[in-house]
């Protein structure tokens, strides 16, 4: 009897091993449906460009997912997505672990993207240096007075760190490029999951200061002017601004693809880069790659 | 004949091999746990990971020190415990001892409609509602803090403290409360006196369980706190808690790397939380049993 229940606990515990391996297989990598995942920031972006595609063509299905930067290029080395959208560039350990998985990640740049500072309408500022923003967001001045503002505390809010912009926004902004600094955010800044939570609470609270994507500026919030420094003048976060690489906070928007790309995903990048998908790009509120 | 015996057999051990399947599952989970997690202190201390004061992940070098983590998870649970339990064992009571069974029945299934609330559903409540108002009522400049967390996973605790300790006071046993008022107890004295004291390791376990409940939550938290990894010293500061740490960066890290392997530490610390939580909570359950 005993070894009799064995054998049975053995061939279920065999037949479940079966199961849940053979559940494993890669589903994507069809000739006509594309995954891309990937950018909180381009989400709406890509599902713009998915539509507008799919419409020409209806036989093909793109599916696009956010969840942050890392987390496309995560989905991209295990294999479950096709294109991984970043709102910043590689990083060196992500290129290494791709080759490791045989291949060589292919980084397209497919828009232009100006991170707008936010703050309550009622905030009377309007307009502050690179350093101004640098000492506010790394915790160095935390009353409003301090940069010229009303005696109110600021309220740091941020995005999670597994958003490229929280990424992009300490390197270019908290430590002004430089690789050997060690600018943080402040410990007291409240990390937020979304954009729109950022937005949501700028929107209701007078003493909050905030980043994010110029796509999501509304009347809602109040986007400041931002001058390289004290001496230069201050530039509006706008579209023309971004073009003419006169707003000093703005970020490529890329596609990475597993080599270069073939078949439909080349077709897809072809589509996003051509005249029409940048037409996409400016509809969404962010800026083309290619001024035509 | 053989047919009906196989088929006891068979039904026989299938269920035999539902219980063995959910412990190994348990036993794998933590073993996978330990793999990932473990490599983490190749390169840090296990005394830094605990009670370093800073958590940079993502900074070169990265710095994990969860002590802002785990103090923030537990000023959460806290806060929430001393919000739920009052009121859900007061509840308890309420539907077990006193409610008339019409009202009793309407109760009920309100608060187990309550548990099928999802919880990223309270967490927009809390965030949209709960929030600014803790802000303007206490004049503070985010309402995204401990206290907002606490009163959002004390909503959450309640059915699984009030269903356990109700069934926990309805079975103590009926003699127990004739006895009572045979002896010319008032209603007050037989059900604080006696019948509570009688479901009181019943109602213990409820609130541990309500604990482990609130303690595991990850989206109501991460939506209300504000999650900011500093040491809180009151309740109107922002907190990180750890599932919230776990969930938001785990997209992001890079797999096999420090930070990941630091998430699954994380990991080991909340089960080893919850494990000690739920073995208390059992310690009692058995004692009321006997």
């Amino acid at each position: 009897m005993a070894k009799k229940n064995w054998v049975f606990l053995g061939s279920v515990f065999y037949m479940l091993l079966v199961l849940v391996l053979g559940g494993c297989g890669r589903q994507s990598q069809q000739a006509n449906s594309i995954q891309i995942k990937g950018s909180d920031t381009m989400v709406n972006l890509g599902q713009a460009w998915a539509e507008e595609f799919m419409r020409a063509d209806p036989k093909v299905s793109v599916a696009v997912t956010g969840g942050g930067s890392g987390t496309g290029i995560a989905a991209m080395l295990s294999n479950t997505c096709d294109i991984a959208e970043l709102s910043r560039e590689l990083k060196p350990e992500e290129i290494e672990m791709a080759r490791k998985k045989g291949f060589e990640p292919k980084q397209i740049t497919v828009a232009l993207d100006g991170l707008a500072v936010v703050v309550h309408p009622a905030n009377p500022l309007s307009q502050l240096t690179q350093d101004q923003l640098a000492a506010i967001f790394s915790g160095s001045v935390s009353n409003w007075k301090e940069v010229g503002g009303s005696d109110l505390p600021i309220v740091i809010l941020s995005r999670e760190v597994n958003s490229g912009t929280h990424v992009y926004f300490k390197e270019h902004v908290l430590r002004r490029g430089r690789k050997d600094s060690q600018a943080e955010f402040a410990a007291n800044a409240l990390l937020l999951p979304s954009s729109q939570a950022i937005a949501d609470e700028v929107a209701q609270n007078p003493s909050a200061i905030g980043y994010y994507g110029m796509g999501y500026i509304s009347p809602r919030e109040k986007a400041l002017a931002v001058a390289k420094d004290a001496d230069s003048p201050y530039i509006q976060p706008t579209i023309e601004n971004v073009v003419s690489n006169a707003y000093p906070i703005s970020r490529p928007l890329l596609m990475v693809t597993r080599g270069e790309p073939q078949g439909l995903v080349a077709r897809f990048i072809d589509f996003v880069l051509s005249p029409e998908g940048q037409k996409i790009v400016v509809k969404i509120d962010f800026v083309p790659v290619k001024s035509n | 004949m053989r047919v009906r015996k196989l088929k006891e057999w068979l039904i026989e051990k299938s269920i035999l091999l539902s219980g063995i399947f959910s412990i190994v599952f348990v036993l794998l989970i933590f073993l996978f746990l330990l793999r990932e997690g473990l490599s983490l202190f190749r390169g840090e201390s296990v005394i830094d990971f605990l009670i370093g004061k800073s958590w940079y992940p993502i900074s070169d070098p990265p710095r994990f020190g969860i002590l802002p983590l785990i103090l923030g998870s537990l000023l959460v649970t806290l806060g929430a415990a001393a919000i739920s339990v009052p009121i859900g064992i007061a509840a308890a009571l309420y539907i077990a001892e006193i409610a008339p069974l019409r009202l009793r029945e309407a109760l009920k299934a309100g608060i187990e409609l309550l548990a099928a609330i999802p919880s990223v559903v309270i967490g927009f409540i809390g965030m949209i509602t709960l929030g600014p108002w803790i802000k303007n009522f206490f004049n503070i400049p985010t309402g995204l803090t401990a206290l907002t967390g606490s009163v959002t996973l004390a909503f959450m605790a309640m059915p699984t403290i009030v269903s356990i300790a109700e069934d926990a006071i309805t079975a103590v046993p009926r003699q127990y409360r004739e006895a009572a008022i045979a002896m010319g107890a008032t209603k007050w004295q037989t059900t604080w006196r006696i019948v509570a004291r009688a479901a009181r390791p019943g109602m213990l376990a409820a609130v541990m369980l309500g604990i482990g409940r609130v303690i595991g939550e990850t989206m109501a938290v991460m939506m209300v706190t504000g999650n900011a990894a500093i040491i809180p010293s009151s309740f109107l500061q922002p907190v990180r808690t750890l599932t919230a740490t776990i969930a938001a960066e785990m997209g992001e890290s890079v797999q096999g790397g420090p930070h990941y392997a630091a998430l699954f530490a994380i990991g080991i610390v909340l089960f080893v939380i919850t494990f000690l939580i739920n073995g208390v909570a059992d310690l009692y359950l058995h004692r009321s049993r006997r």
